[in-house]
């Protein structure tokens, strides 16, 4: 058996991962929730987010949490753009053509860093990478828990936008009722637009709260995207607060499973719950509607 | 008018078994057997995805099993590989069956099915990647022993024949669905669930017919994967690639036509050597025009290729059919 | 009777849809069910044609419980449904649509086609075999609804609205087909708005209002039933109409 000290490690480090994910999360949530749509391009494009910070860091000695501030507003618009050019007018208003639409994106964009890029697996050293807090008995990454409280920061400012801004408001209107919505005068492809860059943008700060601690390739998307929809199917599609706690949950489950059967095997954990959430409760533990 | 339907068929089916008499370059048998492992991947994606509607974003669950099982057959128990090869083609069933009941059971749909199909295929995955039965990331060689009994080849030639002849059964599979009572409760099932029960079509039972039959036929080509190379490994096996393999070329070729996925998937790898033959060798680069052709057919031409002729050409398309 | 329901109930969370509901469909009648919006009839008609699971209460079919039966099976036994929002095939052609319902009892894709061919010009599709079912007028779809469910050679037809949207002249156009169907034997229970096809069709009537029945009768007698009358147009309507001398009217 482990002894106590470990296993309450591993929590920690489980729940300081685990506010990253939900952060990454959130964008695919959100983009449920308003678009009704599941974005399968999300871990590529959080891939490129990384490989920008990466090649900020590497090229210009930008900071990775200085990157944030110039990348979440570039996705943003990046993500605006991709939802006005490309999904919209290609899916037609299909859920299955979005879906297929943006695995050709999440293809494209993955192959087209592989050939920007080669298949290497980069990372940014820094000393900061490896800093460290004493808590007790306990080591905690520093990183990580400036990673931790970034991510929870970024989702009280999103809860923030959605629950008490107009442009919250317009959003909200338009996941519930798309056609009262545009007769209100509401232009419902800008709002999925807007939504649709919220999430990017929330990406690209996740690259940066990352990239101190993570490695990025080509194929790093993949990861984090199976990671994201069990986060978004526990949380329950289209919950906020859902995809904080599945994501919490989830930093635990992989850090434990981890722990106990090994780096291969860690991962299994992760696919057993999405598949058990998706079988039994489909609605997920906080979702409302089928 | 029974018959005819199966000409187009043997048309296509005589052109490309003529080329190894005609050519004889190893670079192109190869891109050939390729293609057609993929076609017969891609035909049971369509039996599935394209007639009966549901889209799977985890066929590489069945192409792995296919693979996995002929291999831990032949290199555990030292099982004739035709023997091998029945077994294989009966675990896809059975996996297709398993998936199917748990997921159509529970009434998972489109994206959430696309989803649980994927999950399922990673899972595998990563257990095949740990297990010692499957040689763990090492994964399984089998010994090169050509002759026909073992399933092997020393000629190219033949090899491309034999992958023709799975492909040729999958076209009369397909064919004799769609001119079929099944073949129309598929269709039925993918147009509208609802209005096929009330003509009392058994929803469930139908699909999980459909994707038993699909994961058969994609567990066959993994085995044919296997009888090629002599290799496996997880990421190849269970690897996302053939899953996106298995989609793509049903989509672009024609989806739910029986001559979709072999068209696609000439198109799609046709297009890739010559993009590869343009741009050089920069990784990704076929992939990224794949994802491309994937995008403008689903905008602008949801018949794909067929599809297209259907529009242009409208006489030549009628006399292929469906 | 061919068809009974005994005292369904169906509820949705607090809402009760169908409250106690009880009626006999006889063989070889035109059965009328009508009632305001919302009363609860297409529910009905789903729980008979087994979509939804009643809350309680049980269907019989020629004296056996099919309560707990899918729709399929109900199909099977000769129970055949249209939907009052169309549901065709789109990507299908008219004769592919219809042969999905006649491929119910002929197994053969030769014989499954001409028992199509032939209900599509018994409902007058005839000439419209090869057009994308996406591409009919809205009194196309409805035939083809009809046709549809025609095909799968039923013993009684659920007809759910099919008059309604259609412009009087269609409607004189498909009341005697739908005559023409009972007269070969097929047993009708049919929703229906428009008044005149019910006088005209319906030998029977119940009248459902708010989940519950409220009257059955003759087509005439149920007209007249102040319960009926009130259900329709508000309390003390039949009484104001009395006073007034303004019932047949």
């Amino acid at each position: 058996m482990y002894s106590p000290t470990i296993l309450i490690e591993a929590m920690i480090n489980g729940l300081l991962t685990g506010a990253i994910y939900a952060l990454i999360a959130l964008g695919l949530t959100l983009v449920y929730g308003v678009l009704h749509i599941i974005n399968f391009a999300h871990g590529a494009i959080l891939a490129s987010a990384m490989f920008a910070v990466w090649g900020l860091n590497v090229l210009a000695g930008v900071d990775p949490y200085l990157a944030i501030l110039l990348l979440a507003p570039v996705f943003f618009c990046l993500g605006y753009g991709v939802q006005r050019l490309v999904i919209g007018p290609a899916a037609k208003g299909d859920d299955g053509n979005i879906l297929l639409i943006t695995l050709g994106l999440s293809i494209f964009i993955e192959n087209a860093l592989l050939a920007g890029f080669g298949s290497d697996t980069r990372s940014i050293s820094s000393d900061f990478s490896f800093a460290v807090v004493e808590a007790g008995p306990f080591l905690i990454s520093s990183p990580r828990l400036v990673g931790f409280a970034g991510s929870l920061i970024v989702t009280a400012i999103l809860w923030f936008i959605m629950s008490r801004t107009d442009a919250g408001k317009a959003i909200r209107a338009v996941a519930r009722e798309k056609l009262g919505a545009s007769l209100m005068g509401i232009d419902v492809g800008h709002v999925y637009a807007v939504t649709f860059g919220l999430g990017c943008a929330a990406l690209a700060v996740a690259a940066g709260l990352l990239m101190p601690t993570f490695y990025v390739n080509p194929r790093v998307g993949g990861a984090f995207v199976n990671i994201a929809f069990t986060i978004v199917v526990l949380g329950g599609m289209g919950s906020i607060p859902g995809a904080m706690i599945g994501g919490l949950l989830i930093g635990l489950v992989e850090s434990l499973s981890g722990l106990l059967l090994g780096e291969s095997l860690g991962q299994i954990g992760i696919f057993i719950i999405f598949i058990l959430v998706l079988l039994l409760k489909p609605t997920g533990l906080f979702g409302a509607k089928a | 008018m029974r018959f005819s339907g199966y000409i187009p068929i043997l048309v296509v089916t005589a052109a490309l078994a003529v080329v190894p008499l005609v050519f004889s370059s190893n670079s192109l048998f190869n891109f050939m057997v390729m293609s057609l492992i993929i076609t017969l991947a891609a035909q049971g994606w369509n039996i599935l995805g394209g007639v009966a509607g549901q889209t799977s974003f985890g066929h590489a669950l069945f192409f792995g099993v296919g693979c996995y099982t002929a291999a831990m057959l032949q290199f555990h128990f030292g099982v004739n590989a035709w023997l091998a090869f029945l077994l294989a083609v009966a675990a896809g069933a059975a996996a297709g069956f398993i998936l199917g009941f748990l997921s159509f059971r529970a009434g998972l749909r489109g994206s959430y099915f696309a989803l649980i199909t994927l999950a399922f295929a990673e899972l595998m995955r990563i257990l095949a990647n740990a297990s010692d039965w499957t040689g763990g990331a090492a994964g399984l060689l089998l010994k090169l022993n050509p002759g026909f009994s073992n399933m092997q080849f020393e000629s190219r030639a033949s090899f491309l024949w034999l992958a023709l002849a799975f492909v040729f059964i999958g076209l009369v599979i397909s064919r004799a669905i769609a001119g079929s009572r099944f073949g129309a409760q598929l269709v039925a099932v993918r147009e509208n669930e609802d209005a096929a029960r009330a003509l009392g079509v058994d929803v469930l039972s139908v699909k999980l017919k459909a994707i038993s039959l699909s994961g058969a036929i994609t567990a066959a080509a993994g085995v044919l994967y296997v009888q090629n190379f002599l290799y496996i490994d997880a990421n190849i096996g269970f690897g996302v690639w053939i899953s996106i393999e298995a989609l793509l070329a049903p989509l672009v070729g024609g989806r739910g036509l029986v001559l979709g996925p072999l068209i696609g998937t000439f198109t799609l790898h046709g297009l890739g050597e010559l993009t590869k033959s343009f741009a050089g060798r920069i990784p990704g680069i076929d992939l990224m025009v794949f994802a491309v052709v994937l995008i403008g057919v689903v905008a602008f031409a949801s018949g794909g290729v067929l599809g297209l002729l259907r529009r242009f050409a409208p006489r030549l398309a009628r006399r292929i059919a469906v | 009777m061919m068809l009974r329901t005994e005292t369904i109930i169906m509820r949705f969370g607090g809402l009760t849809a169908v409250n106690q509901a009880s009626l006999g469909v006889r063989e070889g009648s035109i059965t009328g069910l009508i009632g305001p919006n919302g009363a609860g009839k297409t529910t009905l008609f789903a729980v008979i044609a087994g979509f939804l699971q009643p809350t309680g209460g049980r269907v019989l079919w020629q004296g056996r419980d099919i309560t707990g039966l899918k729709p399929h099976q109900r199909a099977q036994m000769g129970i055949a449904r249209t939907f009052q929002i169309v549901q065709p095939f789109q990507g299908l052609n008219v004769l592919e649509n219809i042969t999905v319902g006649s491929y119910l009892r002929h197994r053969q894709t030769d014989e499954a086609v001409a028992k199509a061919r032939a209900v599509a010009e018994r409902v007058g599709l005839g000439a419209e075999l090869e057009q994308q079912a996406s591409s009919l007028t809205v009194a196309g779809r409805k035939r083809l609804e009809l046709a549809r469910a025609l095909a799968t050679e039923p013993k009684l037809l659920l007809l759910d609205e099919v008059l309604a949207g259609l412009n009087p002249s269609e409607i004189r156009d498909i009341i005697p087909v739908i005559r023409a169907i009972r007269d070969d034997g097929v047993t009708i229970f049919m929703i229906e708005h428009v008044m005149q096809a019910v006088m005209n069709l319906c030998e029977e009537v119940y009248v459902l209002a708010q989940g519950q029945m409220i009257a059955e009768g003759t087509p005439a007698s149920v007209c007249n039933d102040p319960a009926v009358i009130e259900a329709y147009l508000g309390k003390g309507a039949a009484a104001r109409i009395a006073s007034t001398g303004g019932a047949h009217a």
